[in-house]
């Protein structure tokens, strides 16, 4: 416990500047706008008041290393500003439709993970076969696939030609689990390809690597039985492998659901996103990302943590 | 005439070695087309998609925005082969013209990854030190983000349309590259040969132009190749969004967000434009892995 104990906080040292200039990036965009971002902001037949009430919103009259500063210690109290377009705050905003996108996040994760992981070991098992070809085949399918169509034929099959499944919309965890995951099926499912595609290509090129190894090969030398040989050394030797690669999952995931979670009208954040951006609603965006990429480099944390304790060697070489 | 035959004689001389060159380098590029079926098939679908998009205005039956209400959703038939969309357009001819769109994308995106990503990423794997940590903080800053969110965040400030998008989803990639070439010129910087050239009084810039460049640059086109298919899926989902090409230009992740639109009406329209972003990318990773395998031998194809 003592090395991880150290590892956390060595990984915790060089995470804090990697947050800080994360919320800088997300503060610097207001900068990429066209012109005065004040006027921007305020949208086309604002009046003068209304400008000079975002710049002052904004701090846009004050030294830019003030207006950072400013910035960031709103938003570690939770001010994030309000939206230019509802007037309500944007922490507000985003913390009612964050569930939402966890939630589907969360479902593609398992839904890939159920499915990628025994397609790997599959694969791996039975390496240079037609079923390992087919597999393989099968995950450059998953990499290559728009979500978002897949999401669009899911609907046209499952939803609305066999009415198996609601076609959009969400139910809340909160209010009613059973129905919320009944409706995050089809997204989740939609969002899933990708997961599935690149942990069965990992799982499968770790496992290949294990089985290949010295020690596995001694084990198999003085007769231990080939499922023996898979299932208590094998796979123990591949769990890091499927921890890490599931973390990276999650940035490219809340990057599908952005556009997957408009094709079912899911009330996320990420639907949110694309519409704020589409309405100049900048507050919305920022606070979005802001909280988008502070929550990936927490799971990243966190993935770290939980590897160091899986595998002590992890956190006796960092 | 002895001034010209002289003259046809120099240049007989000084081009002898290039006509040489040049056929065993085609010889070898179509030994390797042979050999690689993946990579033959994959590059004959991506040449025909770049003459469909270049010659769309000569071979396009009708044109991309030309409305026809009186043929709205129109079934497949001899006059549109692949039917028409809600305005009665013209579903094949705004196909090729898409074709076009995505190639010019998924080129923007990845050429500007490329010229910020690669010059950086030489730097500060050649300067190293406080530099080369502070960048590479930046660099993992930058890659924490879900790469959509930070395009669509940097498209919604810069102002929506195709080539900030693009410049965005270039943007969002350049760390990626800027990663690669940093452990490459690590790589090359320290191996003896290096040792030297710097030992015989070799310049920064020369090490890096004769040096660092042609041997770090491998797994870069490789990596380059493969964010082509990232950056065309990219451009399908926002234009999907209305956040990259604006109608009435043709896009593919447009044509999928109208087709969905009427989806109870005419199903058949989702299925052409979502066809061709997906062998797109399929092609383009293809040969990305096919490339690798070719620079990089030690690689089995597993």
């Amino acid at each position: 416990m003592h090395g991880v104990g150290r590892m956390v906080l060595r990984r915790l040292a060089q995470l804090i500047p990697v947050m800080i200039i994360a919320t800088f990036v997300v503060f610097a965009l207001v900068f990429l706008m066209p012109g005065d971002p004040a006027v921007t902001l305020a949208g086309e037949f604002a009046s003068e008041a209304r400008i000079e009430e975002i710049r002052a919103l904004y701090g846009f009259d004050q030294p830019f290393l003030v207006q950072y500063a400013n910035w960031l210690w709103n938003a570690l109290h939770m001010d994030l500003g309000r939206s230019l377009f509802s007037n309500e705050e944007v922490s507000t905003l985003i913390l009612s439709r964050l569930p939402h996108t966890v939630l589907l996040v969360v479902y593609a994760l398992i839904l890939g993970a159920v499915t990628g992981v025994p397609l790997g070991i599959l694969a791996a098992t039975r390496q240079g076969t037609r079923l390992d070809k087919a597999i393989t085949s099968f995950a450059s399918l998953g990499v290559a696939v728009p979500n978002f169509w897949l999401g669009i034929i899911l609907v046209s099959t499952f939803a609305l030609d066999w009415r198996l499944l609601p076609a959009t919309g969400a139910v809340s965890i909160f209010e009613d689990p059973l129905q919320a995951i009944y409706y995050a099926t089809l997204p989740a499912f939609a969002l899933s390809t990708n997961v599935t595609a690149v942990l069965t290509r990992q799982v499968r090129s770790a496992l290949l690597e294990v089985l290949g190894s010295q020690f596995i090969r001694t084990l198999r030398a003085k007769g231990l039985r080939p499922h023996a040989v898979l299932w208590s050394h094998g796979l123990r030797n591949i769990a890091a492998t499927i921890l890490t690669v599931a973390g990276l999952q999650f940035n490219l995931l809340f990057s599908s659901a952005v556009i997957v979670e408009s094709v079912y009208a899911v009330p996320g954040v990420g639907s949110l996103i694309s519409y704020s951006a589409l309405n100049k609603d900048f507050p919305v965006v920022q606070g979005v990302a802001l909280v988008l990429v502070v929550l990936v480099i927490g799971i990243n944390l966190l993935v770290d943590v939980l590897n160091s304790i899986l595998d002590p060697r992890v956190a006796a070489s960092t | 005439m002895t001034d010209l035959n002289a003259n046809g004689r120099n240049m007989a001389r000084t081009t002898t070695p290039s006509p040489s060159v040049t056929p065993s380098r085609l010889a070898a590029f179509l030994r390797w087309l042979r050999s690689d079926l993946r990579a033959a098939l994959a590059l004959t679908y991506l040449l025909i998609l770049v003459l469909a998009a270049v010659l769309a205005p000569l071979l396009a039956p009708y044109s991309p925005t030309d409305q026809n209400i009186m043929n709205m959703l129109a079934e497949p038939s001899a006059e549109h082969w692949l039917g028409t969309d809600d305005l009665g357009r013209d579903t094949l001819s705004r196909l090729m013209y898409g074709a076009g769109n995505a190639l010019y994308a998924a080129g923007l995106a990845v050429g500007v990854a490329v010229v910020i990503g690669v010059p950086v990423g030489v730097f500060i794997g050649f300067v190293g030190g406080w530099i080369d940590e502070v960048v590479s903080r930046v660099i993992d800053a930058v890659l924490a983000f879900p790469p959509i969110v930070l395009a669509v965040a940097i498209t919604g400030a810069l102002g929506i349309g195709l080539t900030n998008a693009m410049l965005a989803v270039g943007f969002g990639f350049a760390p990626y590259l800027a990663r690669t070439m940093r452990a490459q010129t690590l790589v090359v910087r320290g191996s003896l040969y290096v040792d030297a050239a710097v030992g015989f009084g070799a310049s920064r810039f020369h090490l890096i132009r004769k040096h660092i460049l042609p041997n770090a640059i491998q797994p870069v086109i490789v990596e380059v190749t493969l964010l082509l298919a990232v950056a065309l899926l990219a451009e399908a989902g926002l234009s999907f969004l209305s956040l990259g090409v604006q109608a009435p230009e043709a896009s593919w992740g447009g044509m999928l967000a109208r087709a969905y639109s009427y989806i109870e009406i005419a199903p058949a329209q989702m299925y052409a434009p979502g066809f061709a972003i997906l062998c797109t990318a399929l092609a383009f990773n293809a040969l990305g892995e096919s490339i690798r395998v070719l620079l990089d031998p030690t690689v089995k194809r597993h």
